[in-house]
Parts: structure tokens; sequence; C-alpha cells
């Protein structure tokens, strides 16, 4: 059985005459990334920061690897916290320091690092979160999504083992809310860093996190795969992601998963009843990383909103449009067999044109490719199997060149 | 149910005692911690030249100003007390000794406080509210040490040096309106300041303005740094409150000590 990196036992925190903490046991897996939802002010922040030491809880144990936080020695708790890195609400940069400043200030203050290996590293880390032209800016010069990416180029240049992100994605638009979920899954492959995240971005974090945990009355109520965090029957839970989760997904104006899957039921629905087929379509985009390295998140999401709003045209209004991951979209084709679906496919792959997807700055060499996948449904199949099946029968490559 | 009251109206009356104690307590925890790090390598000499540059290089003009006009109004007063006495030859001492054991040190930090520790507060309890503290915390950077430390630094190097301005500036203000103004022998002058002004007066000026910028310092830094323990206020309002307080008891407790101190060093 895998060990939990960090684990709560029974933490109680009291703020006066209000628990918020209330026995809160929660287990944080090595190189997983972990979200706490659940209700405003129910004590997510404050979870979060018993972890890194910024509030002391009343009683219960807040271990790591083992060991209990409040009995750590001085030095030992210097290594803790020299691995651990925390991504503000408010992004918390110092006002009076520029970017680059800003970035440098953990790496001077705790590493003696020569100057030369310092500008290196910033350099290297402002490059991969796209912080372009803006060293000599101050925080209240940039926008709120540019402070965000500033906050977490000074959260990741010290290479953590562990970043808290308290939610990191309030107050910034629909593409670029996806490109910092993007940019959490994504470093979080690279780096291999164990992620908490404090949200409230249903359904997106479903596809970036590992674990979910929902916090309610200072209980951890439910804690699991993202699956079984939305199939459990538990109402309270229910009703927070049913009462977060809007309908369309604000990206690409597509049906959410959990929206997305109610019509694939009913469309198993009539295939069962009344021998109605329908077929599925997967759209992966199987080289996302690397164009999210040479081009950037936020161009991703724009090329990926683009993608899906060309898609959404040409099919049929019947046609069940839904986002199945980060980087998936789903098309479910009602009364279609496998035959019409692989022609909607050629078609598809003929009709989209590079230059309606890639409303970006162009990169030589570059290729936005997207596999198609498609297969046919059998009565009783779940999503979960119709949609490996079309993963593995990947047979139609649309490629578009960014040049 | 008396009695009940009776326990109350104790409670309160404690709480009354014990809030004074517990905060000087605090207030010294934190004085010792800054000033510990002062010295903890690696030493904060960029941080340190910054602030003293802040705190000393940009007061040098106003402490001129208020240095000059001191010196004048201490001669012009000093004139018209000594001349009915016949001694207005012993206004060169009266002067400088004034300034030098008394005004330098005192105003120097009082005018400090207005332009540098009101400043220290609000900017460390900007701070503080805006998470930017927590943020030290968390990248394991000592707050005290990064905030406090090289005010407290830059403050003990610059407050002698400005009180040193300060006296000097005065007695030339004193020399202004005691002989230029109202004809009084600049030789007369001069010479009484040498021969009644001693090595001790001066030292214990320099001890005053060391001890003054320790006072300073730390409560302008204290007030800013604990502005989220306020409960008077929170946010912008509890920076407001806390650079009102910083102001109110720096220059409270500068007279108090220098009342304290002139008593040891007289």
């Amino acid at each position: 059985m895998k060990k939990p990196l960090i684990e709560f036992e029974n933490v109680f925190k009291k703020f006066g005459r209000n628990q918020i903490l209330n026995g809160v046991n929660l287990s944080i897996y090595r190189g997983e990334v972990t979200t706490i939802i659940g209700k405003s002010g129910v004590g997510k922040s404050v979870l979060l920061k018993h972890i890194i030491g910024l509030l002391k809880h009343d009683s219960g144990r807040i271990l790591f690897q083992g060991q209990p936080l409040s009995e750590m020695q001085k030095s030992e708790r210097k290594v803790f916290k020299n691995k651990i890195s925390y991504l503000f609400q408010g992004s918390a940069l110092f006002d009076s320091l520029s970017v680059v400043e800003n970035i440098a200030l953990p790496l001077k203050e705790k590493q003696s690092l020569p100057a030369a290996e310092i500008k290196k590293r910033i350099r290297n880390t402002m490059e991969k979160l796209d912080l372009r032209d803006i060293d000599d800016k101050y925080p209240s010069q940039l926008s709120g999504g540019m402070q965000k990416r500033v906050a977490l180029a000074r959260a990741l240049v010290t290479d953590p083992e562990i970043v808290l992100f308290d939610e990191p994605t309030t107050g910034l638009d629909p593409i670029r809310k996806n490109a910092v979920h993007s940019m959490i899954a994504d470093y979080q492959k690279r780096f291999g860093f164990t992620g908490v995240v404090v949200s409230h971005e249903i359904p997106d974090i479903f596809y970036f996190s590992q674990r979910v945990a929902m916090l309610e009355e200072g209980q951890v109520i439910i804690e699991g795969t993202p699956q079984e965090v939305q199939q459990t029957t538990d109402p309270a839970v229910q009703q927070f992601i049913r009462g977060l989760e809007s309908r369309r997904d604000d990206l690409t104006g597509m049906h959410t998963q959990l929206q997305g899957e109610k019509r694939f039921l009913e469309e198993m629905g009539r295939l069962e009843r009344h021998q109605v087929v329908f077929s599925i379509i997967l759209f992966s985009i199987n080289n996302i990383e690397e164009i999210n390295e040479t081009i950037g998140h936020a161009e991703v999401q724009t090329v990926l909103k683009n993608f899906s709003v060309q898609t959404l045209n040409r099919l049929r209004i019947t046609d069940i449009c839904l986002r199945y991951g980060l980087d998936k979209i789903l098309v479910v084709l009602p009364n279609t067999d496998i035959d019409q679906a692989q022609m909607v496919c050629d078609r598809l792959a003929k009709e989209l044109k590079a230059e309606d997807i890639i409303g970006i700055r162009p990169s030589p060499e570059l290729c936005f490719s997207v596999d198609a996948g498609f297969a046919e449904a059998q009565q009783g199949m779940q999503i979960e199997h119709i949609v490996a099946i079309a993963e593995s029968a990947q047979n139609e490559l649309l490629e578009f060149k960014v040049c | 149910m008396r009695f009940t009251a009776a326990n109350t109206t104790l409670a309160a009356l404690g709480r009354l005692a014990l809030f004074p104690i517990q905060e000087m307590g605090r207030i010294a925890i934190f004085f010792s911690h800054g000033f510990f790090h002062i010295f903890s390598p690696p030493l904060q000499i960029s941080k340190i030249i910054e602030q003293v540059y802040f705190i000393g290089t940009k007061s040098v003009f106003v402490i001129c100003l208020t240095g000059a006009f001191t010196g004048m109004v201490l001669g012009l007063q000093g004139y018209y007390t000594l001349v009915k006495f016949g001694a207005e030859g012993l206004l060169g001492a009266a002067v400088a000794l004034s300034l030098i054991r008394e005004m330098g040190p005192v105003l120097t930090a009082i005018m400090v406080v207005g332009r540098a520790g009101s400043a220290m507060a609000a900017e460390i309890g900007i701070m503080r509210i805006s998470e930017q503290i927590d943020a030290l915390d968390t990248m394991d950077i000592d707050p005290v040490r990064f905030l406090f430390s090289p005010r407290m630094a830059a403050a003990f190097i610059s407050f002698p040096l400005l009180t040193a301005i300060f006296d000097v500036v005065g007695i030339f203000g004193g020399y202004l309106s005691g002989s230029i103004l109202l004809g009084i022998n600049p030789g007369i002058y001069f010479a009484k300041i040498q021969s009644s002004v001693l090595m001790k007066d001066i030292s214990g000026g320099f001890i005053k303005s060391l001890v003054f910028s320790a006072v300073v310092t730390t409560i302008c830094c204290f007030q800013g740094y604990f502005t989220h323990t306020r409960a008077e206020g929170f946010g912008a309002k509890g920076v407001s409150n806390a650079t009102t307080s910083a102001v109110v008891a720096s220059c409270v407790l500068t007279l108090i000590v220098d009342y304290i101190l002139t008593s040891f060093l007289i």
C-alpha cells in the first residue's frame, strides 16, 4: 500500500469561537495532484496554510513522511520548508520589487548560487511560463493573469518537491484559467512535484487531479480519485458538484463531462430499448506538451478553443460534443454506425483548415496534430470502455501546420 | 450574581494590567530577534546601505532645516533671558549644551519618526495585509531578519550622524540669531562653546541617539509587522491605525526614555 507523503490526522483548528477544522483526516501522496474542493469559507485555505506552517493546529497531527510537523527540529523544519512552495490566492508578489527581483528572491536569500546560475534559472523558468519582456516591470503594472504566472514562476524557480496552490485561477478569463490548469498538469508531469490545489473550478479540476477531497463543515467528507468523487451518491458532494458545474465548458462551449455523460446514457438507453445505433469520435491532441513548450499554454488554449468551435460548426445539431479532459474532445453521434462515423472523420479532416484554427503567431515547423479515433457503441458499454476502444483504434491524423 | 460581576470586573482589570506587560514582552522579543540578526551571516550589507540612504541621506534636508531654526530660536530666547542678567556672553554655551545634550538627539529622533518611521510602519503593514510577509515565511526567509534587522542597523548608523548634523547646524543657527542679528561677539559665542562643552556631553548625546534609534525602529517596525493582530481595524484601516500608533508611541517613548537616560547621564 502506498504511504502518504503528507497526512492529516484528526486535525482541529478554531478561530475565536469558529471551529474551522473539525477533525480533518486527509492523505496526500507523492507525485500526485490532490485537489481540495468545498464551499467558500469552509477552511480550504486554512488547511493548506497548516501544511506550510503559516497556521498552527489546535490538536491532531500533521505528518510529513510519517513524522509529525509539530515535533520537527528546527533544522528538519528548514529542510521541509525548502522542499515546499506556496502559490498565494492573491499572488503575494513583493510590490516594491520588479518581476525579476521577485523571482530571484528565494534563490538569492536561501541558496548560495553564483549570480550567473541564478540568472540562468530565472531565465529558464520565465521562458517556460511564457513571461517575456516584463523583467523590469513591477507587479502593479501587470494584469492579474500575468501576476499569477510570475507568482507561479517564483514558486517553481526553486524546483520544489511539493507545491501548494491556493485558488490559482481566481479572477482569470477562461483561456488563462485553462492555461493555468494545463500548466499545473504539464509541470507536474515534467517536474514530478506533488501538488495540492485548492479550487472551485469544477469540472476542470477533475481533468488534472489524481485525487480529489471535499471539505464540508470542517471535515473531509469524501476523498478519492476524480471518478470516485464524481460518481459518489453522497448528496452533499453531488449538490456541490452539480451546483458549480455549468452546462457548457467555458473555454470550448461544449458540454461538460458530467453533462455529456448524461447524454451518453440517454443514447445508450435508446440503443438498448430501440436498437438505435450510435458511435463516438475521440479527438486527442497528441503533442500538447511539445506545443505548450513551444508556443505557450495560453496560445494552446486558444488553438483548442478554435478547434472546438470549428468542429462544433461542422457537426449536426443532434451531435453531442463534450470536453473529456484537458486535451481530449469526445463527440457522440446518435443514429450513426461506425462507417458513417469514419465518413464524418474524413470530412472533418478535409474541411478543417489550419488558418481557422491557428489564430496565433507563427512558429516554423510546429505541428498541431490531432488524433481521431472512432468506435460504435455496443449494448451495456460504459463510457470509459468505448473511449478506450476509440483511443486504441486511432486511425485518422488531422495535422495542422503552424507556419 | 455579585460574585460574577466582581469576577468580570477583576478579569477586565487583570486583562488591562496584563496587556501592556505582554506587549512589552513581545516588543522585547521582537527587538532581540531583529538585533541578533543584524550580525547573523550573511550580513545584509546592500539592504543596510539602501536603508541608510532612506533613513539617513533622505532626512538630511529636513534635519538641517529643523536644526537651523531650533538653533535660531534658542539663540533668540537665550539672548533675551541672559541679557536680563548681563550674561549674554554665555549664549554660545547655552545654545550648544541644549542642542548637544537634549534637543539634538530628541528632535532628530522625532523628525526621523515623522519621515521614515511612519513609512516603515506603513510599508511593513501593507506587506503584512497583502500576505507578502507570509510569502517570505513560506520561502523560509525570516521576515524579521529580512525587514527589521537592516532597518535597525541603518538607524544605528544614521541617527548619530543626523544628530551630529542637527547639532552643528543648530549651533550655526544660534550664531545667526545671536551674533549676526542681535550683536553678540562671534568670538565669545564660539569660545564659550569650546570651553563649556565636554566630551561627556557629546558622548551622552550620541548614546541617547543610539538608544532612540533602537526605540524608534523597534516600535515602528513592530506596529507594522503586527498590523493584522490589531483589534480595532483590519486591512487599510489597520495599516493607518498601525502607522498612527507607531508615530505616537515612538515620540512619547523617545521623550520618556530621554528623561530616564538624562537622569543617568547627568
